[in-house]
């Protein structure tokens, strides 16, 4: 049992990385590199960024954006790029449009809905008179 | 009694959102180029190397364009359906190799049979990345002016080929006899 723990708790160290390519030259292009793939989803397999997917198109789109880095494309260049072939939902981050402003908003307003009710809840509890919540438990006692 | 009526309404409309979400596929992603002009591109030809085609010269047609490899598994399953809409002789069918063996993708077509008027050579996906191809076989209408009109990502067939393509087919013919 305890060699099957060991066992479990050292399989992390077995993942290495996907992305085999040599990296950039340019180290400030190298960091703009690693943030993109990491914003980009792989479509093939929808819950990994293209910087973590084995999938084909994956390492074709991370070939994609070293190179338009390299020709001198802006990140936004590159974004555009990708969702003007693939959709926002190529975006880790969907842009705030018509469609997706609920999205962006909901948890401002479930915090504001939630906060509501627990303080008119709180107001009527304080508001209650004090005996009445003691009630039950003068029974077990 | 008025004490179950928020719960009540909270659920239900939590019991419609994940009803309606159980029937949307997320691994379908609508494409971004229905409606817009399909990607210019030039691509040899599997068949006659030395030719190209692309976007420009099937301008003035409505035409399909298949996406397919011999690595697909679904693309075999949609084979026969293709050659069955090109027996019907409705819209040529021009076909997109996705990084492939050329000497596998000959044989496919000599052993199960050729559906396309042409089919293109894409070796390294960059013209299907223009396409926004994800996941093969897709299928896109594309109209005379050279506009994607519809996008199909699964194999295709006789079903969705009657239900979804040929009424779009019929509108844009009979827009442009």
């Amino acid at each position: 049992m305890k060699k099957m723990i060991a066992v479990l708790l050292l399989m992390p160290l077995l993942s290495f990385a996907v992305d085999d390519s040599e990296p950039m030259e340019d180290p400030e292009f190298q960091a703009r590199y690693e943030t993109l793939v990491r914003e980009l989803r792989c479509l093939v397999c929808q819950n990994q960024p293209i910087a973590d997917s084995n999938a084909p198109l994956a390492k074709d789109l991370r070939r994609q954006v070293r190179e338009m880095l390299l020709s001198g494309s802006s990140d936004s260049e590159i974004y555009s790029f990708m969702t003007d072939r693939y959709g926002d939902f190529v975006l880790y981050r969907p842009p705030f449009v018509q469609r997706t402003w609920l999205l962006w908003l909901a948890p401002g307003i479930f915090l504001l809905l939630g906060g509501t009710i627990l303080a008119r809840t709180l107001r009527q509890r304080a508001a209650m008179p004090i005996d009445d919540d003691d009630e039950d438990e003068g029974v077990i006692e | 009694m008025t004490r179950f009526i928020a719960p009540i309404i909270t659920l239900a409309i939590l019991v419609g959102f994940f009803f309606v979400g159980l029937h949307k596929d997320p691994s379908i992603v609508p494409s971004p180029l229905i409606g817009k002009p399909a990607p210019v591109y030039e691509l040899p030809l599997l068949l006659k190397p030395d030719e190209t085609l692309g976007t420009e010269k099937l301008l003035g047609q409505v035409y399909l364009l298949n996406i397919w490899g011999t690595w697909c598994p679904g693309c075999r399953v949609e084979h026969g359906a293709l050659l069955e809409i090109e027996r019907q002789n409705i819209v040529p069918i021009y076909g997109l190799n996705l990084k492939d063996d050329p000497r596998l993708a000959r044989q496919w077509l000599a052993e199960l049979g050729d559906p396309y008027v042409a089919t293109m050579v894409d070796t390294e996906g960059r013209v299907s990345i223009d396409w926004g191809v994800y996941g093969a076989p897709e299928t896109f209408l594309v109209d005379h002016k050279g506009m994607v009109v519809h996008k199909l990502i699964a194999p295709i067939n006789m079903q969705i080929w009657h239900e979804d393509f040929l009424p779009l087919i019929q509108q844009l013919k009979a827009a442009q006899p």
